[in-house]
């Protein structure tokens, strides 16, 4: 049961919430931009530029219909890093300018790097940065954020779906608190699209950000949702060209959003299909880690959670004990962007784990490409790299501490 | 349907083969370059070997170069990162990139050759407030090549920091941050052949840097956040590598003879004869107004543009050419630029159809 299975000749990737391979469909979609289409889309007169313009307006309907906005709602972005700090910075350096007194920008302790970065920039500039603490499952208290917008507050940014554990917000609960207060509400949806049914507009969401790689699409795009009514107004980051209705200045990179668009249009319609399929393999792997693992602990909601994240404590290995003891297995410790990081998850602490048990956890990132026999592979490798590990090392910490 | 003749290479450069090939290679490995597994090593090894050829083909070290989503944003992090605590110093010919992040900035005047005026930037620098001077290396609507060196050692002179944008001189001739002298350069993938949608920012070893312009994430030496697109870097490296092929001769005399087409139409040619980018031409016809004749050689299938494609949606008059005091003549400019690929046969095209194109449009000469 625990033996080490043999090596698979390709690297079993189960790192999808880092990054997703782009889908083979996505890359037939951008092909031919690649090549014969080429023209600015901005050179409006000649022939070229309006064969880019029109697929780019396409691309513009596929990544509303995917979140239920309104065509004009969507702007173009490098990635949803960007659209983070477009609708942060922007929102809150627009009201600013408008001469509005509120300062109180709040987010939650988990958000993105990234989120957290922009809103506590903003301090600089004379804003109130609230960082709101989550409950044990990873979810926010809505009383939590009752209590912060007790002052007035600019506002609010909530992720629908968390990097580390999949975790799931209760977007369109948290967003009416925000508007009944008065407060703007943006969503990191980065990881949210494709995995969970997005409807905007239903959702009082006034500001969205969206990821092209996340959702099997190509790294280099993402989008913004602005709302249009009532419309939310920014300041842009940095302009130039105008483009984007001045939002988002340079030249847009035609193929990748005619990607972006067709990774919209998949994800919407397989979904169902995707998310019932990926559940029944992080099924079958959680019940025999926690069969061959005894100690190991899920973190976050387990009911209010995405198909394809497993993120998981083991009690004796540390995490980098385990991926140097099993390197065909592409796993991560936390977030991508901090992967060469020894610092503990800042996540996984505002959860109330240790620094050690942030240490002994992996987050398991199953995807659209994942085989049963991946995870097969897995589960096998896991145990017997775990057993292995607490023989190699009979001192380690137990669970629990 | 007869193929068009593409003359607009300033806007965006049909991308080379080598970069398609390159861009497609990268999109089959799957992974995060931050990511410490195996995955993530493939796709940090397609990075840091581009980064590796673009730094270097550009005079600097990969450890300098900043990738950002294209030529705006290398420009307005450039200015955002190096303007702290400095007066901002910005040629009257800069890209709007540069121009809407410099709000406020001082003007250093061209002549009506088109080329800045280097005696008024000592002027500017004299009064000796710490400053951040903006100067492009070759411009976007005339492809007048402007004496950055020169502007570089008058800034070290008086403890200035130059930004240097190569947006359009990059691919188009040799373009070095350490022979320049200047502290940053900024560089587009698709105005060399390569994809759009990246750039880089690259900066000298004593460059100063004080905060990214998109934060978060700590990539790029906590320079630039978010995940870099790596399938687009690894195309914008193989356009580099493949650019270095161009034959700048070749260029220049098909240009030469696209305006030598024109003049015998009565058209005169806009900026400094000598000392531009071979691909580049900018031609006024009196009396003309440019988006008209920028349609007018649509219909023909010639697509040239009218000053700078970003803001060719909007009927402006050039600010290029307003600066170097061509009066109406500003009004009446269209930028025919040569892309990599061009061929006899689009110049012969561009010929006969700006022959009949002119022959229409000019008001008949007493």
């Amino acid at each position: 049961m625990t033996d080490a299975p043999s090596r698979p000749n390709q690297p079993v990737y189960l790192d999808n919430q880092a990054t997703t391979r782009c889908d083979p469909r996505v890359v037939q979609a951008m092909l031919p931009y690649f090549s014969e289409d080429y023209g600015n889309p901005h050179s409006a007169e000649h022939v070229m530029g309006q064969r880019a313009e029109a697929a780019v307006e396409k691309a513009r309907a596929q990544v509303a219909a995917a979140i239920g906005a309104e065509v004009r709602e969507v702007v173009f972005t490098s990635g949803a890093t960007e659209a983070n700090n477009i609708a942060i910075r922007g929102a809150a350096r627009f009201a600013a300018s408008m001469g509005d007194p509120r300062r109180r920008i709040i987010a939650v302790a988990t958000e993105h790097k990234c989120v957290l970065e922009s809103v506590a920039d903003l301090a600089a500039e004379g804003f109130e940065p609230v960082f709101l603490p989550v409950r044990p499952d990873g979810l926010l208290d809505p009383d939590t954020l009752r209590e912060a917008l007790t002052t007035p507050t600019l506002l609010v940014s909530v992720m629908a779906v968390n990097n580390e554990t999949g975790v799931i917000q209760d977007i369109a609960g948290l967003a009416a608190i925000a508007k009944a207060a008065g407060a703007l509400f943006h969503s990191d949806l980065a990881q949210a699209v494709g995995k969970i049914a997005i409807d905007l507009t239903a959702w009082k969401v006034d500001l969205a950000s969206i990821s092209g790689h996340k959702l099997y699409g190509p790294k280099g795009v993402g989008a913004l949702f602005v709302r249009r009514r009532p419309r939310v107004r920014l300041l842009p980051l940095f302009s130039g060209g105008g483009q984007e209705r001045g939002l988002r200045s340079g030249t847009l990179p035609t193929p990748l959003i005619v990607g972006l668009g067709e990774a919209c249009r998949l994800a919407t319609g397989e979904l169902t299909a995707d998310a019932e399929r990926i559940a029944r393999l992080r099924c079958s792997l959680w019940d025999r880690l926690r069969r061959d693992i005894p100690g190991i602990r899920l973190n976050g909601s387990e009911a209010a959670r995405i198909a394809g994240n497993l993120n998981v404590t083991f009690p004796r290995a540390t995490a980098s004990e385990l991926m140097h003891a099993v390197p065909d297995l592409c796993v991560s410790t936390g977030s991508a962007c901090s992967s060469a990081e020894v610092e503990p998850s800042y996540v996984l602490r505002a959860l109330g784990l240790s620094g050690q048990q942030a240490a002994r956890t992996l987050r398991i990132g199953i995807g659209r490409f994942t085989s049963a026999a991946d995870i097969d592979y897995a589960a096998a490798a896991l145990a017997a790299a775990h057993l292995a590990c607490e023989a190699a090392n009979p001192d380690n910490p137990t669970r629990d501490t | 349907m007869t193929a068009l003749h593409y003359l607009d290479a300033n806007a965006s450069q049909p991308l080379r083969p080598a970069a398609r090939d390159a861009i497609l290679a990268a999109f089959e490995v799957a992974g995060n370059p931050s990511s410490v597994h195996r995955a993530g090593r493939g796709v940090r090894r397609i990075l840091e070997d581009a980064r590796d050829v673009i730094a270097r083909g550009f005079g600097g070290q990969p450890q300098d170069l900043v990738f950002t989503a294209g030529g705006t944003e290398a420009d307005a992090t450039a200015i955002h990162a190096m303007s702290a605590g400095r007066r901002l110093i910005i040629s009257a010919i800069e890209h709007d990139a540069v121009r809407s992040a410099a709000a406020g900035a001082a003007i250093l005047p061209v002549g009506p050759d088109g080329v800045a005026d280097m005696d008024a930037l000592g002027v500017l620098l004299s009064a000796g407030n710490p400053s951040l001077v903006c100067l492009m290396l070759a411009n976007n609507e005339t492809g007048v090549i402007q004496p950055v060196e020169q502007a570089a050692a008058i800034c070290r002179r008086y403890g200035a920091v130059l930004h240097v944008d190569a947006v359009q001189a990059a691919g188009r001739m040799p373009v070095r941050l350490d022979m320049i002298g200047a502290h940053s350069l900024a560089i587009s993938s698709h105005k060399l052949g390569g994809p759009a949608g990246v750039g880089a920012l690259l900066l000298a070893p004593d460059a100063p840097f004080a905060a990214p312009l998109v934060g978060g994430g700590g990539q790029e030496r906590g320079r630039r956040g978010g995940t870099p697109a790596v399938a687009l870097i690894a195309g914008f490296a193989a356009a580099v590598q493949a650019g270095e092929a161009d034959d700048p001769h070749r260029l220049a005399t098909m240009r030469d003879a696209a305006e030598q087409a024109a003049q015998a139409c009565g058209a005169v040619v806009c900026g400094d004869p000598e000392n531009r980018l071979p691909n580049t031409s900018c031609i006024a016809l009196p009396g003309a107004a440019a988006g008209v004749q920028v349609i007018a050689l649509d219909l023909e299938k010639i697509a040239v543009s009218a000053g700078a494609a970003c803001s060719s949606g909007k009927v402006q008059t050039s600010h290029v050419l307003q600066a170097m005091g061509l009066g109406a003549l500003a009004g009446e400019a269209i930028r025919v630029s040569l892309p990599w690929n061009v061929t006899e046969g689009d110049i012969d095209a561009f010929a006969r159809a700006y022959r009949r194109v002119a022959d229409r449009l000019r008001p008949t000469l007493v």
